[in-house]
């Protein structure tokens, strides 16, 4: 590019071009409802403070296609989303807003399961087979893996149960925290140990 | 397919982070290829809807900002056609009359200059700026806001590379006069 650095012709330009306070924002919200109206914003996302720290949500036009932890990197969760199923992804935090609506009932203490549209196209297989079945582990009960892999019909797939709940694209929302060891200790999840316990211990006081 | 595996790679980032990256400046681009004027915002939605639709097909490694450009470019002679065949109000004609012989272009005529601090002085700049035949005010657009090669500007407006350069010598040169004189109206309240 040629230089322009003190070009008072580019200056000026510069100047009165420059977009005022909110424009880009307004601009922004006009462009995600004219997608939305077309059918081509292929994923919303927002992100909403919880007390498990703050979490991304995403959907799908089918539902909610994946809830993440900070520590999973809301960045490259997005970029996985964008290679996984379509780069047509932007912030449209009314698509989440019953998503959202749910979750914080749910920390509030006021809702004991979800009643909401999800897209488990991130896992297939066995996984997803596992993933679907969570929720039937009622709030505030746990099971250990081998007792889902037999709930799930497979006794001996206990290290892929492990693995299902470990993918699990939809955390919270599908209850994989209900999943623990054996011996009654947590084990392992996504978004790290001490908000898998933090979980647990809201259900259990709820 | 693991949800967390794998490394991401030959993809493209999402399309929130085009936005962020590029909005400002195409939103100058149509600004000053349209004027001060609602127009120039419909051109930015256009341009940002257009490209959403044709983002998974775009070629992974390709030159994002020059992408927006030729479809802004493209988006604002659309805006300009649709604007010639709206009726031309009365008390716009002597305008139009005062220039015989200057090409229909796109500024409408009497563009409101942002209201605010300068305003007097932006509305002297903004002048300059629709006082540039439409090929220098393109090409000083696409070149000096967008940064795209003067090869590419030719491709877009027509004529030779060498001829897009003269042409943004050209308009520059004006325009510097122009922030001259309102420089200059500035110093003088």
């Amino acid at each position: 590019m040629t230089s322009t650095v003190g070009e008072p012709g580019v200056s000026a330009l510069l100047g009165i071009t420059s977009p005022g306070e909110g424009d880009l924002r307004r601009l922004h919200d006009r462009l995600v409802t004219a997608a939305e109206a077309d059918g081509i914003l292929d994923i919303g996302y927002t992100t909403i403070d919880s007390p498990v720290g703050p979490l991304l949500l995403a959907a799908t036009a089918q539902g909610l296609v994946r809830v993440a932890y900070q520590i999973e990197d809301h960045d490259r969760v997005l970029a996985l989303l964008a290679s996984r199923i379509s780069p047509r992804i932007m912030r449209a935090p009314r698509r989440l807003d019953a998503a959202a609506r749910e979750i914080g009932e749910y920390f509030a203490g006021r809702r004991t399961e979800f009643d909401l549209p999800v897209d488990f196209s991130l896992s297939r297989g066995f996984r997803q087979q596992v993933q679907r079945q969570l929720p039937r582990i009622g709030f505030g009960n746990t099971r250990s893996y081998g007792q889902v892999a037999a709930m799930v019909g497979h006794p001996k797939a206990v290290r892929a149960v492990g693995t299902a709940c470990a993918t699990n694209p939809l955390p919270i929302v599908v209850p994989c925290h209900r999943v623990v060891r054996a011996d009654g200790s947590a084990g392992g999840y996504a978004g790290g140990a001490e908000a898998k316990r933090a979980l647990l211990a809201l259900e259990r006081a709820a | 397919m693991d949800v967390e595996a794998g490394p991401v790679t030959g993809t493209k980032q999402p399309f929130e982070a085009v936005v962020a990256e590029h909005g400002a400046t195409v939103l100058r681009v149509c600004r000053a290829v349209l004027g001060p004027h609602p127009d120039a915002e419909d051109a930015w939605s256009e341009t940002f809807l257009a490209a959403l639709r044709a983002y998974p097909e775009l070629p992974a490694g390709a030159n994002i900002q020059a992408w927006l450009v030729t479809i802004a470019h493209r988006k604002a002679i659309d805006i300009t056609r649709a604007r010639q065949r709206q009726a031309i109000p009365v008390d716009e004609v002597p305008e139009a009359a005062g220039r015989p012989g200057a090409p229909a272009g796109p500024w409408r005529p009497g563009g409101v200059p942002h209201p605010g601090a300068g305003a007097a002085a932006d509305g002297d700049v903004w002048a300059a700026v629709k006082a540039l035949p439409d090929k220098q005010r393109q090409v000083v657009a696409y070149h000096y806001l967008a940064a795209l090669p003067y090869k590419d500007i030719a491709a877009l407006v027509g004529g030779s590379t060498d001829a897009a350069r003269r042409a943004a010598a050209d308009g520059i040169r004006n325009l510097r006069a122009a922030f001259a004189g309102a420089a200059e109206k500035g110093a003088d309240r």
